[in-house]
Formats: C-alpha cells, sequence, structure tokens
C-alpha cells in the first residue's frame, strides 16, 4: 500500500533521530467542541501523532479514566458520525499530523465496514486500532482497511511470545503498539528495564517502528521510555487533564484545551531529550 | 460463513473459527488471546477425556444430585386443560439452579490447567454461587463482579457468596448489573493473565465458551430426551427455556434440535414491553452486534452503543444472548419469544399455587410462555418446560411487585 502520513512521519523522525510522541485523546470529550480545540491545540504542544478515541458504551480493556471520559463523550451527544466529522474539520488546517482512530468494533460493524473505510479517508483518517480484534478476526476489518489503503495498528502484549508475534505482526502497518503491561488503560507503569527488552524483542520481528504506550503519564517516564522505543503513546494523562477542569456537574474550571497543551508540552520535551540521554 | 440455509445437522458448530454462522467468534483484546487459544487446547484434550468425563459424572451424581427429575406437572396440566406439562426440575440441584453443571465442569478444567484464581461474573447471584461454591469445594480463592443494582436486589445471594468464602465486587460503572460485571471481570482477567481462570457462567463470550458452557449444560436435554422417552415412550411435542444468556436453553435444546418434530421455543425477558427501552429481547428487538467477545444479537442504538436492559428477573437482564442462539434463531430452527414481567409474575404465582413449587423468575418466564400454548392443544402431546432454579431467591423482589411486606 502506498505511504501514508503515518509512514512519512515516522521517517522523518528517523532522520531527526528521536522517537514519535504519540496524544490520545477522547473524542467528544466533554463536548463536540471542546474537543475540537484540545485536537487542534495537541500538534502545536509537541504530539506527533493523534490518537482519537471513539467512544463506547463497554470498552473491556480501558481503565476508569478513559471509561469515564468515552461515558462524558457519549453523553455529549458523540457519535462515530460526529468523530469523523471532527477529523475532516481538523484536516481543513493541518494536512500532515497522522490521525489514528482508537477504539471497539461495535461501534464500526453497525456503521458498515465499507461505509466506514470510505469516510474514514474522506475525513483524513491515516490509521485505526480496535482494540477487539486480534489477528484471527483480520477479515473483518484490517484486510479491507489495507486494500483501502489505511493503517492497520496492531498492539503487541507481554502474553504475545516469540511463536505468536508474527501472527501479530503479519497485516500490521503504520507502527506497532507495544502494550507495556497485561492491564487495562492508566495502570502503573511497568519495569523499564522490562520494557526496553521487549521492545528490542520485538525490533528482532518486524521493520515497523515500535511506539509503546499503557502507563506513560510523566515528562521523565516519556523520556526514558523513548530511549528505546521508536514512539511514546500518552493517553491516561491526557484524559486526566481533561478531567481534571471540570467540575462536579461537568462545566468547565479552566480550558481544557489549555491544560492538555501544558502537559504536552512537557510530555514533548520529554521525547525530544529521549536519545540524548541515552547518547551521553 | 457459507453455512447454507438448512443444514443436516444444528449440532455441528462452531466451526474452527468458533463461528456459528456469522455469530460467535474471537472478538478480545490481544492480551486475552493467548489465554483464549490456551483454553480451547486443553479443552479440546478434556472434551473427549475418559477420565475428564468420570470425574465431572461422580461430582455431578454425588455433589450436585444429577439426574434431576423430569417431573409430571399434573397440577399445572389440569389447571391448564391441554397438553401434558413436564417440568425438568434443575431447581433440585445443589446451589439451586442449572448454573452447578456448568460450574462442576470449568472447575475441573481450571485445576487441569493449573490456575490458582477464580474469577466470575453474576447477574441474579445464582452463577456466583454456584461459582463460590465450586471454588469452595477445590480450596479456589474466588472473586465475583456483581453488578451494584443486583448486589442491592438478591442481597441473600450475595451472602451465601460471602458466606463460601469469595469475594463479592460490586461494580459501579453503567447501571450496575450483569453487562457492567462481566465488562470488569474481562478487565480482571486481562490484569492477571498468568494464575487466573475466568469461570464464564452463560454460553456467550469468545470461543470456546460458548461451546464449552453449552457442552456442560446439555447434559440438561441428554437427560431430558432419554426420560420422556423412558416415561412417555415418545419425544415431546415442544420444549420450552428461557433465555438470558442462553446456557440452561442451549442445554435442553442442543440433544433436540435434530429431532425436526420437536418444536423448540426460547422465551425472552420481554420486561415492560418491546415498544420501549424496558425489556431484554435482544433477538426480538436488538440487531447483531459485536461484545464480549462475540457477535450475537444485542440491544443497541443506531450508534452501535450497547443499551441497559430491563427485567424483573435479574438473571434475564443482559443486552445480549449466546452466539448460538442468535444462529439457530436466524436458521429458523428456534423461535424466540417475549413474556413480559406481568406474565412471568402470573405464572410464578400459578406454579407456587398448583404445584407447590416456586419457580425462579426466570424459569417462570418460560412456564408463563407454556401457559399461554399449551390450552390449545391437544391432551396427548407433551411439552417441557426446563425449571432451570428455584425461586427462593426472588421472593423479596415478588413481594415489592404485589406491595406486600415480608
Amino acid at each position: 500500500m502506498a505511504a501514508t502520513r503515518i509512514d512519512r512521519r515516522m521517517a522523518k523522525l528517523k532522520t531527526e533521530g528521536r522517537p514519535a510522541l504519540v496524544t490520545y485523546f477522547m473524542s467528544g470529550d466533554p463536548d463536540y467542541d471542546t474537543a475540537l480545540s484540545i485536537m487542534k491545540a495537541l500538534p502545536k504542544a509537541g504530539a506527533d501523532i493523534i490518537e482519537m478515541g471513539m467512544p463506547f458504551s463497554d470498552p473491556m480493556a480501558d481503565g476508569p479514566a478513559i471509561q469515564a471520559a468515552g461515558l462524558r463523550a457519549l453523553k455529549g451527544g458523540q457519535t462515530l458520525v460526529k468523530t469523523l466529522k471532527m477529523a475532516s474539520e481538523f484536516r481543513v488546517a493541518d494536512n500532515e499530523t497522522p490521525i489514528v482512530l482508537m477504539g471497539y468494533y461495535n461501534p464500526i460493524y453497525i456503521y458498515g465496514v465499507d461505509r466506514f473505510l470510505k469516510d474514514a479517508i474522506a475525513s483524513g483518517i491515516d490509521g485505526l486500532i480496535v482494540v477487539d480484534l486480534p489477528p484471527e478476526m483480520d477479515e473483518e476489518l484490517c484486510i479491507p482497511a489495507l486494500k483501502a489503503g489505511i493503517n492497520f495498528i496492531r498492539l503487541a502484549t507481554p502474553t504475545t511470545d516469540n511463536k505468536r508475534l508474527p501472527k501479530v505482526l503479519q497485516n500490521t502497518s503504520g507502527f506497532v503498539y507495544y502494550v507495556s503491561m497485561t492491564g487495562i488503560t492508566g495502570s502503573a507503569l511497568a519495569d523499564t528495564g522490562k520494557v526496553a527488552a521487549a521492545v528490542k524483542r520485538i525490533k528482532g520481528h518486524t521493520d515497523l517502528p515500535v511506539c509503546v504506550g499503557f502507563g506513560v503519564k510523566t515528562a521523565e517516564q516519556a523520556r526514558i521510555i523513548g530511549a528505546n522505543a521508536d514512539g511514546v503513546v500518552v493517553g491516561t494523562a491526557i484524559v486526566n487533564a481533561v478531567a481534571n477542569v471540570l467540575g462536579p456537574k461537568g462545566e468547565k474550571t479552566a480550558d481544557p484545551a489549555e491544560a492538555v497543551a501544558t502537559l504536552v508540552s512537557g510530555l514533548a520535551q520529554g521525547v525530544r531529550s529521549a536519545r540524548l540521554a541515552a547518547a551521553e | 460463513m457459507d453455512k447454507p440455509a438448512t443444514p443436516n445437522s444444528f449440532r455441528t458448530g462452531p466451526d474452527e473459527q468458533g463461528m456459528f454462522g456469522i455469530f460467535g467468534g474471537r472478538f478480545v483484546a490481544e492480551t486475552l488471546m493467548p489465554l483464549i487459544l490456551d483454553l480451547e487446547r486443553h479443552w479440546n484434550e478434556v472434551k473427549n477425556d475418559s477420565d475428564f468425563k468420570a470425574e465431572l459424572t461422580d461430582l455431578s451424581t454425588h455433589y450436585a444430585g444429577r439426574p434431576s427429575k423430569l417431573y409430571f406437572a399434573e397440577g399445572l396440566t389440569r389447571h391448564l386443560g391441554g397438553a401434558k406439562v413436564y417440568f425438568k426440575r434443575e431447581d433440585l440441584n445443589h446451589t439451586g439452579s442449572h448454573k452447578i453443571n456448568n460450574c462442576l465442569g470449568q472447575i475441573l478444567l481450571a485445576k487441569r490447567m493449573g490456575k490458582k484464581r477464580i474469577i466470575a461474573e453474576t447477574g441474579a447471584g445464582q452463577h456466583g454461587v454456584a461459582t463460590a461454591t465450586v471454588a469452595a469445594r477445590f480450596g479456589y480463592p474466588c472473586i465475583v463482579y456483581m453488578g451494584a443494582t443486583d448486589v442491592a436486589r438478591q442481597s441473600p445471594n450475595v451472602f451465601r457468596m460471602k458466606l463460601l468464602g469469595a469475594e463479592v465486587r460490586p461494580v459501579t460503572a453503567g447501571h450496575g448489573t450483569l453487562k457492567d460485571a462481566m465488562n470488569e471481570a474481562l478487565r480482571d482477567w486481562v490484569t492477571n493473565v498468568e494464575d487466573t481462570y475466568y469461570l464464564i457462567g452463560t454460553a456467550a463470550g469468545p470461543h470456546p465458551y460458548p461451546e464449552l458452557v453449552r457442552d456442560f449444560q446439555s447434559v440438561i436435554g441428554t437427560e431430558a430426551r432419554a426420560q420422556i422417552l423412558e416415561q412417555e415412550g415418545r419425544l415431546p411435542d415442544t420444549i420450552i427455556a428461557c433465555v438470558g444468556g442462553g446456557s440452561n436453553a442451549i442445554g435442553l435444546f442442543h440433544p433436540f434440535l435434530d429431532d425436526r418434530q420437536v418444536r423448540i421455543i426460547g422465551i425472552e425477558a420481554g420486561g415492560r414491553g418491546l415498544d420501549g427501552i424496558e425489556h431484554c429481547a435482544s433477538m426480538n428487538a436488538g440487531a447483531p452486534g459485536v461484545l464480549h467477545g462475540n457477535r450475537t444479537y444485542l440491544l443497541q442504538n443506531a450508534d452501535g452503543q450497547i443499551m441497559d436492559g430491563h427485567s424483573i428477573s435479574a438473571g434475564l437482564d443482559y443486552p445480549g444472548v449466546g452466539p448460538e442462539h442468535s444462529w439457530l434463531r436466524d436458521s429458523g430452527r428456534v423461535e424466540y419469544v417475549p413474556i413480559l414481567d406481568d406474565e412471568a409474575l402470573e405464572a410464578f404465582k400459578l406454579t407456587t399455587r398448583v404445584e407447590g413449587i416456586i419457580p425462579a423468575l426466570e424459569s417462570a418466564h418460560a412456564i408463563a410462555h407454556a401457559v399461554k400454548i399449551v390450552p390449545d392443544m391437544d391432551k396427548d402431546q407433551i411439552v417441557i418446560v426446563n425449571l432451570s432454579g428455584r425461586g427462593d431467591k426472588d421472593v423479596h423482589t415478588v413481594a415489592d411487585m404485589l406491595g406486600m411486606e415480608i
């Protein structure tokens, strides 16, 4: 398939000699307009790739923070139609930053796979992470997405052993998302030494960039993980930055986009100093 | 995927991918995939292992009290004035419902796999109690996830689980019912992958659960089929069971699926009616979708978000259904019809009075359908209703509905 924005961005960062900062936010949290302003703030604050969370009523692999963000978004009227619309609106001013949609399969299945892929491309989507579609179910969405020119980014986990890894990597493109631990999003960061070893192990099986997520919350953690990984994914910390400026009734006590931008700027500095530190 | 509309046999599923037609499958996070494959490998080893079968049969006989009786419900038959009604008495099992059949099978599987910790989800608490029971019997620590709403309305079962040594963790997410408990159990499993066995209570979830739960529950139908041949010398005309996730129903139905002359009816929770959203009739009012590891009929909105259902009966209060039922629905082999809360309550009261049996509200849904169709059937016809559980747990709910104080 032709190179996507993800492939181009990853190649560029490789020449710069630094890892990517991959930032997750929940589309529609706490409402459409605020979420769009957060999305626009991400690249300005130093995010290299954007993951847009597609809210789902039953997010089985997510921790309480992302669950709550998804429910806020749904309560605010977010739908998959609106998530795609948000991506198109973002694309008006930014045609370079890669966008990856992340979520669960059912809303896509109900939307209709063919219709979804057509509309996703029209909205400027570059990649998909669908948590509940393992390689055993590749015919559902992965193969059609690859044919349509959209990267299908697979999660590899500590339970994905060397025997299984080739199956997981087979139809993966864009990058590999290494989940640093067994568990739900937002748990404590795993032993960084083990993460580095796992990244090395995966790189022995693929030339794709390997990004690491689950548990990265601070600039310092981003720096340490980024020393070995091609990208660092931050999600729960960003979702929490939004939640922290919402009052008990969901009213905004400060500008969520600004709160996210402050956090992401710090993380971006961490990522940018990752290889310098490693070289010392 | 390419199964013919009318297969030669309805009993060959699932295929190697865990599919019943378009239903079933393995829609889980990668973290769980190696565990599910490992479970499948062990399951394939034990399902034809004579030692495993012998151990399960011994426990079923001496611990659970099998075979359960096939009882001619003479009082109800006389009252309805039509076909002869038989009850398959799963209510007489140890722990008071069919749930023990599956729990005994799965705990032996967990033991074979060398697991150290048991987790489960529960709605009405029947599966939680059965799981806590087998965990106590085999010396495993046990954690049961239960929606906070269900914890409140099924307090006797919560107490039983605690007495049995299980830890009951109330789940407040969503509406605090079975679907939310299942999400939380999956989160536990994805976190504790090394030592934990997830003992799913119904014939749903990722492959191989729908198959193995069905096979453990099929003892119901296998016995009932032999018993009716023994007692009446022929097969029944109609068999009826209630369907939440659908484990008692698939257990009764499966051995009869290729007896084409037997009419098979599954009863969904019609709640307060299918016009609104206060029901749990996923096959009558839902659409196929993907949740909890399988594709099946689900209650959902136009955006693919899962809805919370309603039923007077906590055990039927699940917005999905086992994938094999979805396939049996679409293939036309089994009819699925809704019964309202009020109709179930009437059947509950009637059975209590004319049979001296207090049925679970879940089972009362199945009886309620028999009450509807039996009077129009001939007196020499036979109907078997699966009395999946006893109703002691429901007396508080029924008292509330009747405006009585206990």
